[in-house]
């Protein structure tokens, strides 16, 4: 199976129509992948201070619900659960890394357009729309998740407002989220695309972008599931 | 899309001249790295429920560790910085770096790392 | 077109006019027009940011003084340093990184245009917001740093600390896209030949400094993003009583703010680090170590942001590691200061007034530089911090350093940006009589710091030694209004009757003064061909080339395809009907013609309103979190969706719009 190289930004000039009848890049490499690299480099500076304000502020709040730590009487004039549900976590942690998964193989579907399917299986991984569709309904999975973990949290008495760890944790995981449901409507907006005109090695490149921002997402939630879901 | 025909015959050395390796991840990769990201987590979170494990100083390591291996995974295959030009790992390694190090920086002032990374609880 | 390698004849420019209205400045792509919007907005918001300074001053001319209320002094003070860093010194630099970046690298425009636009709107945009809060006698109060929990709800209920924070997010957001844009230009838009260290100075600096803005600007988002929390939704961050540490927001918050002086001062080093050589005749000494030093000030610069709290007791350990860490950024900053030094030594030294700038530069920033190392020692900072002594040194090295480079930029640069020159008399005033009044202003200051005067206190008794030196400091003040009437009445005079100037009035070795003046709006008729670090001495003072071995190596390269870079590939010319040998000749001089990009066949990009409409839309999406404490639910909620939704549509609108006509 060869693969155009197209999405991995060799080729500016063919890639898309922004620079045609310009001279080619200094380095040969897509203008917009090297924005989208620097992008990705700052949001680990944002995200690194989110998950390093949650770290510094756990075991600080004066009231609970806690994370980990189930709070009884006397210490707490009613029982309080310990509130993180590692299950339902795990399960979404999986969706989320199959999304990546479903994205790779869309980027390589667009990428392999134009080459013949053979078999069933080709056809399968050749459709981008198929796994477009795959990697934004999991994602839309994902913050299902998140929306039961924080309705339930709340059920269980834990808001923004109740103490530093509802605050730290909402902020970190509703930031992660948001960049998820941006994630969405990105390949929701690919997906018009693909729908209107179909997507093809030519589109790799945009694709690609959408794919890079889709797995840095997935990264930090890698970093979160440990640092703030297993880590006691 | 009309090609300038001047920048056909230059396209062809693009790879060679960029020093990118010739193979490209296919869908054997992308399986296997999804099986193994999965088998990690499995792992985090089936030791998560040992209370003898969870207990031991090796606890908060060895997750550091397996999720820094998928970290590094995702990273090399899914946004292929493995096969991609040298310059995306810098723009993406240099940023990683300071991040890692100002978030030690913080642990430490906030005396989280006073006892030492690995002190359970 | 002619392509000559002799001296360039300058001919009585036909100077290239482009469009005109109000609505081509709205909708312009272009960098140098973008440049030129910065310029202005800049130079007004450093006009305003010097009226407070004028009013602080004349607050403080004698003990006892009530000119102005202690509530009007907090947000006098405050809007001074927010004003002068957010919305003078860095769209300052903007200014030059748009209008420079471009023409230093042999490039038609920026890496993404329109980016580029937005950019400029929303800083526009987030300066009117945040200054709008003068309007119902709420200005933002809480020192340009907003320390929490000060700034929280509970110690500031009024709107003023919401403009700061809401207007400091919307500014973050113009930097960070401009930053991006200028990563990706300064990588991939460089001319053949232009290998990175063939760039110029310039460049070189601004490079490093876009790498802190991406990098340090998130951080800040978050600690406001943690503020806005607390104040509009009760979140915790940084209540105390729930627990909170009081230092979260300090750290945050130089985290970010240590980074941001290196982002004010390098574009003013890289602007020097061009006067300099132009005006000794000599090519800057130690170009590499040059490079080498601005990239290890960038990196020490993360790993330094503690020494801004000393005074909180940090322990032994912290205090000694950030006030190594500060010693040794002194280091490739003293190693810049040397390479000056050592670039006038034997050249032939003209003293134009963007040379005394510079050499202005060079003495004064190595004043706050030293001063800077003597707080590097927290026995000796517990001494000093929080009094006037801090004040003194950071004005040394922000207008010492960052303005006085800005305005020899200014005078190098304005040829080349209006075709004209500015008097030379009229800047030789404005020179000393800044360089006097910036003395006497801020000299006296380090003695009321060692005496004991604190920061931010909005009168004083007598007799307790400080009158005469706060009398220095207002005087000192009079003179720097004086002086920036002075500039300000030279530049929008030369502006329509200065000499007309020619592609190249100063003799200089870059990229920029081998054009017409002012560019056309393509930049480069013909791509230029790089094969030395100072390309147009190549051509216009090849004895002043020749004494830069380095520059010449590498010139076969330009026939091979290097590793990564397409310098061998001969770029087909657009205009097309060149004769081989022209196309090829690399470097050229080229004059003005008076022919318009489509003239040439150039692409380049359409104008367009959809930036603008985003920025707006943003803006006013933030703006609605101000009804929040005005307890006005549902118009918040109908601001900012409407905000969010007027965004979305124009970013749609613009992503769905190709960049330029199809060719």
């Amino acid at each position: 199976m060869t693969h155009a190289s197209a999405a991995h930004g060799t080729h500016a000039h063919s890639a898309h129509d922004d620079t045609h009848g310009h001279p080619p890049t200094s380095t040969g490499l897509d203008n917009k992948k090297i924005a989208i690299w620097a992008f990705i480099g700052s949001e680990c500076m944002l995200f690194a201070s989110l998950i390093s304000t949650y770290l510094i502020y756990k075991r600080r709040s004066v009231v609970g619900p806690y994370p980990h730590d189930a709070c009884l009487p006397p210490l707490c004039s009613t029982p309080l659960p310990a509130i993180l549900d590692i299950p339902i976590t795990s399960a979404s942690t999986f969706v989320l890394l199959m999304s990546s998964l479903a994205m790779v193989l869309a980027l390589a579907a667009v990428e392999m357009k134009d080459q013949p399917k053979r078999t069933t299986g080709e056809r399968i991984l050749g459709s981008s729309k198929l796994w477009l569709w795959m990697t934004a309904l999991l994602g839309a999975t994902f913050l299902g998740f998140q929306a039961y973990e924080f309705t339930s949290f709340v059920h269980e008495g834990l808001t923004l407002r109740t103490n530093l760890f509802g605050s730290s944790f909402f902020t970190l995981t509703g930031f992660h989220g948001a960049h998820v449901t941006v994630g969405v409507l990105w390949l929701l907006s690919l997906l018009a695309i693909d729908y209107r005109r179909g997507l093809g090695p030519k589109d790799a490149i945009n694709v690609d972008l959408a794919a890079l921002y889709w797995h840095f997402v997935d990264v930090v939630w890698i970093v979160i599931f440990t640092l703030v879901y297993l880590i006691k | 899309m009309t090609h300038d025909p001047v920048h056909q015959p230059h396209s062809t050395v693009d790879h060679a001249a960029m020093g990118i390796a010739k193979e490209h991840p296919t869908w054997s990769t992308y399986w296997k790295v999804a099986v193994i990201l999965t088998l990690i987590t499995a792992i985090e979170v089936w030791i998560y429920y040992i209370p003898s494990f969870v207990a031991s100083r090796l606890f908060v390591p060895s997750l550091l560790i397996m999720s820094a291996v998928k970290f590094v995974t995702v990273v090399l295959f899914y946004m292929h910085l493995r096969y991609d030009h040298k310059l995306f790992r810098a723009l993406f390694m240099g940023p990683l770096i300071i991040a890692a190090v100002t978030m030690l920086g913080l642990m430490f002032l906030f005396g989280k790392l006073s006892i030492g990374v690995g002190a359970p609880n | 077109m002619a392509t000559t390698a002799t001296a360039p004849v300058y001919a009585p420019a036909e100077r290239y006019v482009g469009e005109s209205g109000v609505w081509s400045w709205l909708t312009t792509v272009d960098h140098k027009r973008i440049g030129t919007l910065y310029l202005f907005t800049s130079l007004f918001f450093f006009v305003v940011g010097g009226l407070e300074a004028g009013l602080i001053r004349a607050q403080l001319s004698g003990p006892n003084k009530h000119l102005v209320s202690a509530e009007m002094y907090n947000q006098l003070f405050t809007m001074h340093g927010t004003t002068m860093i957010f919305l003078a010194i860095m769209p300052l630099s903007a200014a030059f990184f748009n209008y420079l970046i471009p023409l230093q690298i042999g490039a038609r425009d920026v890496a993404f245009p329109r980016l580029n636009a937005f950019s400029y709107w929303v800083y526009l945009l987030g300066a009117l917001f945040m200054n709008s809060s003068w309007l119902i006698n709420a200005a933002p109060n809480g020192g340009w740093f907003g320390y929490a929990p000060l700034t929280t709800y509970q110690f500031s209920p009024g709107l003023n600390i919401d403009f700061w924070v809401i207007g400091l997010q919307i500014l973050g957001v113009s930097s960070l896209a401009a930053a991006f844009n200028f990563i990706t230009t300064i990588i991939n838009m460089r001319a053949p030949g232009m290998n990175l260290m063939r760039m110029p100075m310039f460049t070189w600096n601004a490079f490093v400094v876009q790498f802190l803005l991406v990098l340090a600007f998130p951080v800040i988002t978050i600690a406001l993003v943690f503020l806005q929390f607390d104040r509009f939704f009760g979140t915790t961050f940084y209540a105390i009583g729930a627990g909170a540490d009081p230092l979260l927001w300090q750290h945050l918050f130089w985290i970010f703010g240590h980074p941001e002086v290196y982002i004010l001062i390098l574009p003013a080093f890289g602007l020097v680090s061009e006067i300099i050589p132009t005006f000794s005749r000599k090519p800057i000494f130690g170009y590499p170590v040059m490079v080498y030093a601005t990239m290890l000030i960038a990196f020490l610069g993360f790993g330094v942001w503690a020494h801004h709290m000393f005074s909180v007791g940090m322990g032994p350990i912290a205090d000694t590691v950030f006030g190594v860490t500060t010693m040794l950024i002194a280091i490739p900053t003293g190693v810049k200061i040397f390479n000056w030094i050592f670039t006038m030594w034997g050249g032939s030294v003209q003293f134009t007034t963007a040379m005394k700038f510079a050499i202005a530069l060079v003495g004064l920033f190595t004043i706050g530089g030293i001063s800077g190392v003597m707080h590097s020692s927290p026995p000796a900072d517990l001494q000093q911090t929080d009094t006037y002594f801090i004040v003194a040194h950071f004005h040394y090295v922000l207008f010492g350093g960052s303005m006085m480079g800005i305005f020899g930029g200014i005078y190098y640069y304005f040829p080349k940006m209006t075709g004209r020159m500015m008097n030379e008399k009229l800047g030789t005033w404005h020179f000393w009589l800044t360089f006097v009044g910036m003395n006497v202003t801020f000299f006296p200051m380090h003695y009321a710091g060692l005496m004991g005067m604190p920061r931010r206190i909005y009168t004083y008794d007598s007799g307790q030694g400080w009158e005469l030196f706060n009398k220095m400091s207002t005087y000192g003040t009079v003179l720097l209004i004086i002086g920036t009437a002075v500039f300000l009445w030279n530049f929008f005079r030369s502006h329509s009757i200065g000499a007309v100037a020619g592609n190249d009035p100063w003799k200089a070795s870059t990229l920029e003064w081998s054009i017409p003046s002012p560019p056309p709006e393509y930049n480069f008729a013909r791509i230029p061909r790089v094969t030395s670090r100072v390309p147009l001495w190549d051509i216009t003072s090849p004895r002043l080339a020749s004494e830069v071995p380095h520059t010449k190596r590498g010139d076969k390269r330009l026939d091979v395809d290097v590793a990564s870079k397409h310098v061998g590939h001969a770029y087909p010319n657009p205009i097309g009907n060149q004769p081989k040998q022209a196309a090829e000749a690399g470097l050229h001089i080229e004059h003005a013609t008076g022919r318009t990009a489509k003239d040439l066949g150039i692409p380049m990009p359409n104008p367009t309103i959809k930036p603008l409409i985003c920025a707006l839309g943003m803006t006013i999406m933030f703006s609605g979190l101000l009804f929040i404490h005005k307890d006005n639910m549902s118009l918040a909620l109908i601001t900012i969706i409407g905000g969010a939704l007027v965004m979305t549509m124009a970013l749609y609108a613009w992503l769905l719009t190709p960049l330029e006509d199809a060719h």
